[in-house]
């Protein structure tokens, strides 16, 4: 009798063990076990052992350097993600998917082509690299060029959340605020901005995230001077190829645990604001 | 409606914009877009044209570099597939069961996108060393996967999970049970709902996920330069090629490889588009 009650749409129960056995197998080898072995190895001589490390001076030197560059990357990529978003959604004119597939491009970029390209614009033998060098200028192998590598793996982060939001939500009340005879800035502010800004944090967390832990790209227009133009995942690099283990995963702990931070708050954002942000999950 | 509303409606039917701020957001996304992004990216397709014809073929058909295309783009390939499998089923036991710790397990898909590369390549390699957790066991086996061109499939593995899994989950969260209450009334059994049923529904989500991760892992550095032992033409992948030819001087060399890596991005994304369009047709 009881077959006849049973929901159809139900996977049998060896199917469901079977599954649930492959999803979380395959989840606890490929990604839970590298992320515990990084913490056993930075953990393994103690807490003590792990500070010290990371308060080396070279290290905290990257540190410092990976967040002044996420500091000026992220900042700019937001205004760009807005201005981009309330472009394309607020109004209607040619050209526009090209300009989307556009700002998506840098994602299907390696990251490090991505350097390259700075190289061939700024680079000795680039196109700017005579006139730089002429007027002492320093892009590659300094600040600027990490900052721009930067800017070109996090370009769409925010633009990519946002533009899918605010198509989603329309033009009725922004147009209602301007015929009401609210200015450009007080209808963003007053209007736009309150119905967009989970959306704006959440795009800002990931944007943020990938530029503190950006490696390829970074990699390539660093020049890799210790102390100097060293982020954090090049120190990672540096420390690792000179066989000091405890420092390498000191500094990757750190990262990792900045990682699991960004998770968390993503997870937060998507568990409170679902409906704000189902719009940007769709595309 | 009444001549008097016609009258105060006609100017603002005639601007073409109700909202300010057009020329502005339009202005600086374009400016933005093409300073950082499509300008340096010329610069890279223009060096192929000084080289010439020939000096660009002979910078790539050299077996070094056909050998470490092949590799990038093979092993992406192969990894694009595993990943779509895995991330299939994964997807399947996200939306499907329930069962205790299912939240965490979801927010965890995401660790390869918040783990700086740098991190995930020196855990991996860690682990997978003849002496690692799992590479000691996989050496009783035979089984080398660190400083093989098997350490270059495992790492990339790891960094396309999120697109197959992340692709295909709302999908198959928005895709009714009616059809599959049908199906089950109509006879079918539940295997056969799945196969016939459910998964020709989700073919254009996964296409999407395993393009997205094959563009991924096509151009993925960081990770993979830990694990692989970059043993040229035999575990050296086309990004870390580029590198070496950067830092050789050999500017030529790493503009043709970054050419064909670009090409590939732009195919994909052109693949992407194409794929979105037909997904949206079929819904």
């Amino acid at each position: 009798m009881s077959k006849q009650f049973k929901n159809p749409t139900e996977d049998p129960l060896w199917l469901k063990l079977l599954l649930g056995a492959v999803a979380l197998g395959f989840i606890a080898i490929l990604l839970l076990l590298p992320l515990a072995l990084v913490f056993k190895e930075a953990f393994a001589d103690g807490v003590t052992t792990f500070i010290n490390a990371i308060k080396e001076p070279d290290t905290l030197s990257a540190v410092k350097l990976s967040l002044i560059a996420a500091a000026i990357a992220v900042p700019l990529n937001t205004v760009f993600g807005i201005a981009a978003a309330w472009c394309i959604a607020k109004y209607d004119f040619r050209g526009k998917t090209i300009l989307v597939t556009l700002i998506d491009l840098p994602f299907s970029v390696s990251p490090v082509v991505a350097g390259l390209i700075y190289v061939l614009v700024f680079g000795a033998q680039g196109w700017f690299g005579p006139w730089l060098v002429e007027h002492n200028i320093h892009i590659l192998f300094a600040l600027p060029g990490i900052v721009l590598a930067t800017i070109f793996v996090t370009f769409p982060f925010v633009a990519r959340v946002l533009i899918p939001l605010m198509v989603d939500l329309g033009r009725d009340e922004e147009e209602a605020a301007a015929t009401l005879g609210a200015t450009g800035l007080q209808t963003f502010l007053r209007v736009t901005l309150p119905n967009i800004k989970w959306g704006l944090m959440y795009g800002i967390l990931l944007c943020n995230a990938r530029a503190l832990g950006e490696f390829g790209a970074v990699s390539v227009v660093s020049g890799h001077i210790r102390g100097v133009t060293n982020t954090m995942p090049l120190h990672v690099q540096l420390l690792y190829d000179n066989y000091d283990y405890a420092g390498a995963f000191a500094v990757a702990a750190l990262l990792a645990m900045l990682a699991l931070l960004t998770l968390a708050l993503k997870s937060l954002l998507e568990w409170r604001y679902a409906d704000e942000l189902a719009a940007s999950h769709r595309h | 409606m009444s001549a008097i509303g016609l009258k105060f409606a006609a100017p603002l039917l005639k601007r073409r914009h109700v909202l300010p701020g057009f020329r502005l957001s339009l202005g600086f996304t374009l400016f933005y877009l093409t300073s950082l992004v499509l300008i340096p990216l010329l610069a890279l397709l223009l060096r192929p044209v000084s080289l010439g014809f020939d000096g660009f073929w002979h910078a790539i058909a050299t077996p070094r570099v056909l050998a470490s295309l092949r590799l990038s783009f093979g092993m992406a390939a192969a990894a694009a597939v595993i990943d779509s499998v895995f991330g299939l089923v994964i997807a399947w036991v996200l939306v499907r069961y329930r069962f205790p710790g299912k939240g965490l397990l979801d927010a965890v898909i995401d660790l390869p996108f918040a783990l700086p590369t740098a991190v995930a390549g020196i855990a991996l390699s860690s682990l997978y060393a003849p002496n690692g957790w799992v590479g000691k066991i996989l050496i009783e086996y035979g089984i080398r996967i660190a400083y093989t061109p098997w350490g270059v499939l495992v790492a990339m593995i790891f960094i396309s999970l999120p697109f197959t899994v992340r692709t295909v989950q709302p999908v198959l969260g928005e895709l009714g049970q009616d059809v599959e209450e049908a199906a089950a009334t109509l006879g079918a059994t539940r295997l056969q709902t799945i196969a016939k049923v459910v998964l020709p529904m989700l073919v254009p989500a996964i296409l999407t996920g395993a393009a997205m991760a094959l563009a991924r892992a096509a151009g993925e550095y960081g990770s993979i330069i830990f694990l692989a032992g970059n043993i040229p033409a035999v575990s050296e992948i086309a990004p870390l090629l580029i590198i070496t030819k950067l830092e050789q001087y050999d500017y030529a060399g790493a503009s043709a490889i970054g050419v064909v890596m670009l090409a590939a991005s732009f195919v994909m994304l052109l693949a992407l588009n194409g794929l979105q369009a037909w997904a949206a047709k079929r819904r």
